[in-house]
């Protein structure tokens, strides 16, 4: 379907016989911020694997703007225009903020070979990235080592490199947790103004975030789909509320994870 | 995953990096370190002093690898021995002018580190230190059994010759200037490559090799080319080495002189710019001077390493850097 951007079918993962990943048939619609929820161990990690390269699926196939991007590597699937963040925070911990956004800013533009060239030609990017720290509130962070931030101002640090890649699609791995309350609304307010001109699959436990923000949800239990809609469809779905009710309550969760 | 309250203070901003990449500090110890150069072969013995030089490029190369892309390699004697090997031999069978021959046993051991990286970078960790060993026992059985290194007898009497038609290098003090050159160019390479855009990508994949993948880097490619830095500036030290002492062996290629990199970074600093070197002067001094009681150094050496280990784990430069919050 051609508003689709991002489209699997029979997508499965087996470790050592176990299904972490069953069949999942998912269409995330362009421009749209699509969530992925459900229990932890129901594979949604897992899915981002399989969706961005890192790991090879066992059966089934993913398109992404049309293209079969099924085993595809990493690094291709990111070039394409995919490109995703870590549950665990991803920076680059000795080195600074503006250094971590620069690093992808000397990707998409092409710089990364020059092993003779003194590193002062990547000055030619510190506009951009500042402006990339301040749109995610760290301006006055640029010169801290990133494995000095805090815990939320490393989740932006992440969102602003990945925003300097200017990526069509972004897979957000549970964004806000772990979060304090302000840190929430602060990521919350940010995805809102970032999503213009892109399309977000995003996991996300705190469900008032979810109903907040996204467009469609789609709930996994034990590697499969249970239902697919919008938030008032799926809270209300009776086979979501009893999964639910089996391992978490699908109320919002305290904001220390 | 607890979550930090407390907010940094936010930092200022660097002061712009002078000559060269170099901190102040940097700037310091790089001015002590041309002055020991220049002042030192008036005092000892130049011949030891060319061993410490390329013991140093060697370690150098090294630390590249395991400093600045957490990449351990336990085969670098291959590109090493094979360098001295080819270097003696475009010397004495090809009569090369020196610096070329040098740079025959350079671009041997970059096209060596070329084969066996592209076989290693595939794996991480004690995987990747397991095949390069594989690999370099490999090297090292070829050269016992091919012709041209000449056995356990190696190739000897190795002309000094002229280094750029001009430079007649039999003298030991002009050996040295030139030894020194080579060192020093050695020795700004690895740190401009450092603080290059590319050096940037190195210390990113050292940090989060998964997040360097999800922006985009093909980081097998940038392993690759660091490893072919690496090995070919080997080459360069094992081809040297054979020029300044006339004679090639096995010596050059065995495991053990895999080891002694390890050892010599080690317990200089690993990931220190200047390290490397501190750790060749240590360690080569050692060997000088202990010779004499036969045995015991390999003793010693592993009585010094295990105290490293255990009570200086950043090695000399690295403790005094640390102490002093400078970057050296
Ligand atoms: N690399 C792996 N090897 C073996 N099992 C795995 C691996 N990764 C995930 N799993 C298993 O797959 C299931 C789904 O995990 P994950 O995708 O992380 O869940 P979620 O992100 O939804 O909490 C879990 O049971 C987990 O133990
Ligand atoms: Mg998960």
């Amino acid at each position: 379907m051609a508003d689709h951007i991002l489209e699997t079918e029979g997508l499965t993962k087996e470790f050592n016989g176990f299904v972490a990943v069953d069949h999942v048939a998912l269409g995330v619609r362009t421009g749209t911020i699509h969530a992925l929820i459900g229990p932890n161990g129901a594979g949604k990690t897992t899915c981002f694997n399989l969706l961005t390269g890192f790991l090879p699926a066992t059966a089934g196939r993913i398109r992404f703007k049309g293209r079969d991007i099924t085993g595809m590597r990493p690094a291709e699937v990111a070039r394409l225009g995919l490109v995703r963040s870590f549950q665990i925070s991803a920076v680059f911990p000795r080195l600074t903020a503006l250094e971590n956004v620069r690093l992808a800013l000397q990707r998409a533009r092409g710089r990364s070979f020059d092993f003779w060239r003194s590193e002062r030609v990547l000055a030619r990017y510190n506009d951009r990235a500042h402006q990339l720290l301040f749109d995610v509130g760290l301006s006055e962070f640029v010169h801290t080592v990133a494995g000095q931030l805090a815990y939320g101002q490393k989740r932006a640090l992440e969102i602003a490199t990945t925003l300097a890649l200017d990526p069509e699609m972004m897979l957000l791995d549970e964004p806000t947790a772990g979060m304090t309350h302000a840190d929430v609304e602060r990521i919350v307010e940010l995805i809102h103004t970032i999503r213009a001109g892109r399309t977000i699959l995003m996991v996300e436990h705190n469900l008032s975030v979810v109903e907040g923000l996204c467009d469609t949800i789609t709930v996994l239990t034990r590697g499969r789909v249970l239902a697919e809609g919008d938030y008032a469809a799926v809270s209300a779905n009776p086979e979501v509320i009893a999964a639910y009710l089996g391992s978490e309550a699908p109320h919002a969760e305290p904001a220390h994870a | 995953m607890s979550a930090t309250t407390e907010t940094p203070a936010p930092a200022a901003a660097p002061a712009a990096h002078g000559i060269f990449g170099f901190t102040r500090a940097q700037a310091v110890a790089f001015v002590v370190m041309l002055a020991a150069i220049v002042i030192l072969p008036h005092i000892l013995y130049p011949i030891f002093l060319m061993r410490v030089l390329m013991g140093a490029l060697f370690a150098c190369a090294f630390n590249l690898l395991i400093g600045y892309l957490g990449l351990l390699s336990f085969g670098h004697a291959a590109f090493y021995g094979m360098g001295a090997y080819l270097g003696a031999w475009a010397l004495k069978v090809w009569h090369l002018d020196a610096a070329l021959a040098i740079l025959v046993g350079g671009a041997t051991g970059g096209l060596l580190g070329l084969a066996l990286g592209w076989l290693a970078i595939r794996r991480s960790g004690i995987y990747f230190a397991m095949i390069t060993l594989a690999l370099a026992q490999m090297v090292y059985f070829f050269c016992v059994e091919a012709p041209f290194t000449g056995g356990e007898d190696g190739i000897q009497q190795i002309p000094r010759g002229v280094a750029f038609g001009l430079f007649p290098l039999h003298s030991d003090m002009a050996m040295y200037w030139f030894t020194a050159a080579i060192f020093l160019a050695g020795f700004l390479l690895i740190h401009r490559v450092i603080h290059s855009p590319f050096g940037q990508v190195l210390k990113a994949i050292r940090e989060n090799e998964p997040r360097a993948i999800s922006l985009g880097y093909r980081v097998q490619d940038y392993k690759l080319i660091a490893f072919v830095l690496s090995a070919f500036l080997s080459g360069i030290a094992g081809a040297t080495t054979s020029v300044i002492f006339g004679i090639a062996t096995l010596d050059g290629v065995v495991s053990d002189r895999s080891g002694d990199v390890v050892l010599t970074t080690l317990v200089g600093g690993l990931g220190t710019v200047f390290g490397p070197v501190v750790g060749a002067a240590v360690t080569t001094a050692m060997e000088n001077y202990l010779a004499q009681f036969g045995s015991w150094v390999t003793i010693t050496q592993g009585a010094i390493f295990v105290v490293c280990v255990l009570a200086f784990r950043r090695g000399i430069v690295g403790e005094v850097a640390a102490r002093l919050k400078l970057s050296l």
